[in-house]
């Protein structure tokens, strides 16, 4: 009602506001910890955006993983390194100034690229489709390849993990370095 | 609100616009930030600009084929948040710093 | 026909054995076979001849098509009219006693295999000349020969002179191909064709114009000088005899100098149509004889000057085409093949004799020495110089007739030139063989006849020499067999020679009395001279006034030094300035400026990761804007 700028509902409005104030403080802020706090926020007001939408599923999935498990895991190594202290090196003026218009031209032409694709968008829409029951159907009938798939994707990235983030013990360097020569 | 207005208020042009603008958000901080793990959660930005997209056609158009291919980018990201950052730490262990501005060996 | 092919293949196929087998062979197996090859094709040429003569037109060969352009259409083929197979003959015969020759001149040296492929390949090109049907065939044999004489002047390659003397008869020749080539061209490009029949119906038929045709002759003159060596191009033919003397025998005496005057023969149809091509010819045919002449009387190497007498000769043959003598000139051109060749292997002889020295002040007495040389060579200097009967005397006679009854003026001159030939000839001879010897006593140790080899082709070409008169006798001696050769030449000259004049019985008689009379008056003050005085050629330092121009050549040599090779010279070093001064500057700095280019480029890459990705966001930009705007 006071809000209804422009003929959008407020609760997008508002949605969208917080949005992007939260992730223009993620690349702008100098502490790495507050960046992630003000992801977290940005996936929990893009979860919002999903709700809206009527997208359920993403919208839960959306806050477990990433904002629970993998802004976690950013935490975590953040706090393992001890950068929460850390100050970046200063950057060239003109490099910013240079990503800056890059990064807008790439919006204006992005916006001016996709925005009439709305004329032939509107078919059939529809909100039952976030529901559980219907992404679930099609997911386990047309989509079982992927989805297997993504489970091996995912032993694949564990071992891989573990195996680079273990600490080499002083005799594995050195046993590494005699089968060298 | 009733939701079943929603696609009568909003058009899809303003999901558009608003992922673009994430998107161009992450992309200027890929581009500028010195800190590997900021890095990557820029791009974890830009992924999820291209998620709300993803979701906004598939609800608009009645396909659930956006939302299948959302599932596995989040599928995707998690890997690959979990990788880079093993290998990050790996790169600290082993020169006590995570500017990407150092880590110059690919020069031609 | 398979047979003119045979004739130009068995010189090849001796060029071929020689050049690559002869190396590992004997000396005798590789000289014989290689004379053998030039047997083989002489024997065919008889027959060629003979069947020539009981009525054949002509002998033709056509061989694969080699230019093919719009409506032009070149081929390589080849032919043997009565002309051609006079040439031939000469060729061939005269080319086969030079090899025997040079298997015994020419023994113990460390090139001997080379020596006999390139004589091969010589008289290969040589026939291609004169066989080709098509004036690409004749420029073919002149290129070909023109190679050959700079490989066989520059034989002994070792002394840096001979190289410059080969180079300067290449440059020489190559200036006066240019003249055959503008010819060639303005031939081509008016006739489309270039094979003599297409070429002489279209002259015939009046097709060309006379000044096109006026040109055309002129630029094969000019060739023609280049190649008989005429004013201005002649100063090649005396540093030729650099090379050795059966080379200066078969190419500067018998065969190549004289392939100018074939190619003035095979086209007499467009000579005759131009006038003026056939006065330039004349004149500059008349210089020459004389101007040569004088330079013979005071040099002192006895190839010196028998080059000299081949250029003067030539003159004469070039004086007997200016008036159209055509078959006169073939006449002369045949029997001083014969006395020439003769001359010059007799002068081999002596020279091998003596151990290698050329110097005639040095030499005397050598007729109780060396018999048979000596009596060879005293039939060559009779016959050159006109004793009656012999065959020099009936060409020379038959050309003098000719010029007389066009131009007195040039008979008078022409006459004046065969004096001093009779002159230096007898010079030549008397200071050489009579009288005492002057040199070492170590050479007279070594004066010996020269062997078989060499005296068998000498006592030959003196038969020919003596019995050549018969080819063309004029019909003051005989009526039925006189004029053999004008006749047998008749068809291939047509009507050229119809406009002859041919002086009455009386005046010829009293044109052959002056003529005996000059050979006389050379003979007598010779004699005075060199035997009764015994007075012997004067030192070099001690030449006086009038003498010095004719023994420093007229300093033509060093005339051209001045006015060409210097201004070359300068022109070649302002050119290495120009290149290592201005190109290289400029080249460095393009290599200067594309390494900046290259330095610019290269810090593209510097291995930051945000710059590449800056690089990619920019692409993705470009490629969505000209898609958009597409």
């Amino acid at each position: 009602m006071l809000l209804s700028l422009l003929g959008l509902p407020p609760a997008f409005l508002i949605l969208s506001f917080i949005t992007i104030l939260c992730a223009l403080y993620v690349v702008t802020n100098n502490n790495p910890v507050y960046s992630v706090l003000a992801l977290i926020l940005t996936f929990f007001s893009i979860s919002a955006h999903y709700i809206l939408l009527n997208a359920q599923f993403l919208a839960v999935v959306n806050l477990i993983v990433y904002a629970g498990a993998i802004m976690v895991l950013f935490l975590f190594v953040l706090m393992l390194l001890n950068l929460n202290k850390e100050n970046e090196p200063l950057i060239k003026t003109g490099w910013y100034v240079a990503a800056a218009i890059s990064a807008g031209l790439l919006l204006v032409i992005l916006a001016a690229a996709l925005h009439r694709s709305s004329e032939s968008i509107m078919q059939n829409p529809s909100q039952d489709i976030g529901l559980v029951k219907n992404l679930g159907k099609v997911l386990f009938t047309d989509y079982l390849v992927p989805f297997e798939l993504s489970g091996i994707l995912f032993l694949a990235a564990m071992v891989g993990a573990v195996l680079l983030g273990k600490k080499q013990s002083a005799e594995e360097i050195s046993t590494s370095e005699t089968s060298e020569k | 609100m009733n939701p079943d207005s929603i696609f009568n208020a909003l058009d899809i042009s303003h999901y558009i616009y608003l992922s673009s603008v994430l998107f161009c958000i992450g992309l200027f901080g890929v581009l500028t930030r010195r800190n590997a793990i900021v890095l990557l959660m820029c791009i974890e930005l830009m992924l999820n600009a291209v998620n709300l997209l993803f979701v906004a056609f598939s609800s608009y158009m009645g396909d659930t084929a956006g939302q299948q291919f959302v599932f596995f980018i989040m599928v995707v990201a998690a890997a690959e948040a979990a990788v880079g950052l093993a290998i990050i730490v790996m790169i600290y262990r082993n020169t006590r710093s995570t500017d990407v501005g150092l880590f110059v060996k690919l020069k031609g | 026909m398979n047979i003119l092919l045979i004739i130009l293949l068995s010189p090849f196929f001796g060029f071929l054995f020689s050049g690559l087998a002869g190396k590992y062979l004997s000396e005798k197996l590789t000289g014989w076979i290689s004379s053998l090859s030039l047997l083989v094709s002489f024997i065919i040429s008889l027959q060629v001849f003979m069947g020539l003569g009981s009525g054949a037109a002509a002998f033709e060969s056509t061989g694969f098509t080699f230019l093919a352009v719009g409506d032009v259409f070149v081929d390589f083929a080849i032919q043997a009219d009565r002309l051609t197979s006079i040439m031939m003959l000469v060729i061939t015969g005269i080319g086969f006693l030079i090899h025997v020759y040079s298997i015994a001149y020419m023994h113990g040296d460390a090139g001997f295999y080379k020596f006999f492929a390139y004589l091969n390949l010589f008289v290969f090109n040589m026939l291609v000349l004169v066989m080709g049907s098509n004036f690409l065939m004749l420029f073919f044999g002149w290129e070909g020969v023109g190679l050959c004489s700079y490989l066989l002047i520059g034989f002994w390659y070792r002394n840096a002179e001979y190289g410059k003397a080969a180079r300067k008869a290449f440059i020489m020749n190559r200036i006066g191909d240019l003249g055959l080539l503008v010819g060639l061209f303005l031939v081509i490009a008016n006739c489309k064709s270039l094979s003599y029949s297409d070429v002489f119906t279209a002259a015939k038929s009046g097709a060309l114009s006379t000044e096109l045709v006026t040109a055309i002759c002129i630029s094969f003159f000019i060739g023609a000088m280049g190649k008989s060596a005429q004013i201005p191009l002649y100063t090649w033919l005396p540093d030729a005899m650099a090379g050795p003397t059966p080379v200066s025998a078969l190419i500067h005496a018998a065969t190549m100098v004289t392939a100018g005057v074939y190619l003035v023969v095979r086209c007499n149809v467009l000579f005759e149509m131009a006038p003026a091509a056939q006065q330039l010819i004349l004149w500059v045919g008349l210089a020459t004889s004389i101007l040569a002449a004088l330079i013979g009387l005071k040099q002192n190497d006895i190839k010196k000057v028998l080059a000299y007498s081949t250029v003067s000769q030539l003159g004469l043959m070039f004086i007997a085409l200016g008036v159209g003598a055509y078959s006169a000139a073939m006449f002369h051109l045949v029997t001083h093949a014969f006395f020439k060749a003769l001359l010059f292997l007799g002068s081999g002889s002596v020279i091998h004799g003596m151990g290698g020295e050329q110097d005639i002040r040095k030499m005397g007495g050598l007729k109780s020495h060396m018999p048979i040389t000596h009596y060879t060579f005293l039939i060559g200097t009779l016959a050159i110089s006109g004793m009656p009967l012999l065959s020099g005397f009936f060409s020379k006679d038959e050309i003098l007739a000719m010029v007389f009854a066009e131009q007195p003026v040039v008979w008078f001159l022409a006459v004046c030139s065969a004096l001093i030939t009779g002159i230096y000839m007898f010079r030549v001879f008397m200071v050489t063989f009579l009288g005492d010897f002057r040199g070492t006593e170590d050479q007279k140790h070594h004066l010996h006849e020269s062997p078989v080899l060499i005296t068998m082709p000498l006592l030959a070409l003196a038969v020919l020499s003596l019995a050549g008169g018969l080819l063309n006798l004029p019909e003051l001696f005989t009526h039925e067999h006189s004029q053999w050769l004008k006749t047998w030449l008749a068809p291939v000259l047509g009507t050229s020679q119809e406009g002859l004049h041919h002086p009455s019985h009386q005046t010829e008689w009293i044109l052959m009395g002056i003529a005996v009379s000059a050979f006389v008056i050379a003979w007598l003050f010779t004699r005075n001279k060199y035997i009764a005085k015994s007075s012997v050629p004067e030192s070099d330092e001690d030449i006086q006034g009038l003498a010095k121009w004719p023994a420093g050549k007229f300093f033509v040599d060093e005339l051209y030094d001045g006015v060409f090779v210097k201004s070359i010279e300068k022109a070649g070093n302002a050119m290495i300035n120009a290149d290592s001064g201005v190109f290289s500057a400029v080249m460095d700095w393009v290599s200067a400026g594309i390494s900046w280019i290259s330095g610019l480029f290269g810090r593209i890459q510097n291995g930051r990761i945000q710059y590449y990705l800056l690089y990619m966001v920019v692409g993705i930009i470009l490629m969505l804007v000209i898609n958009i705007f597409r």
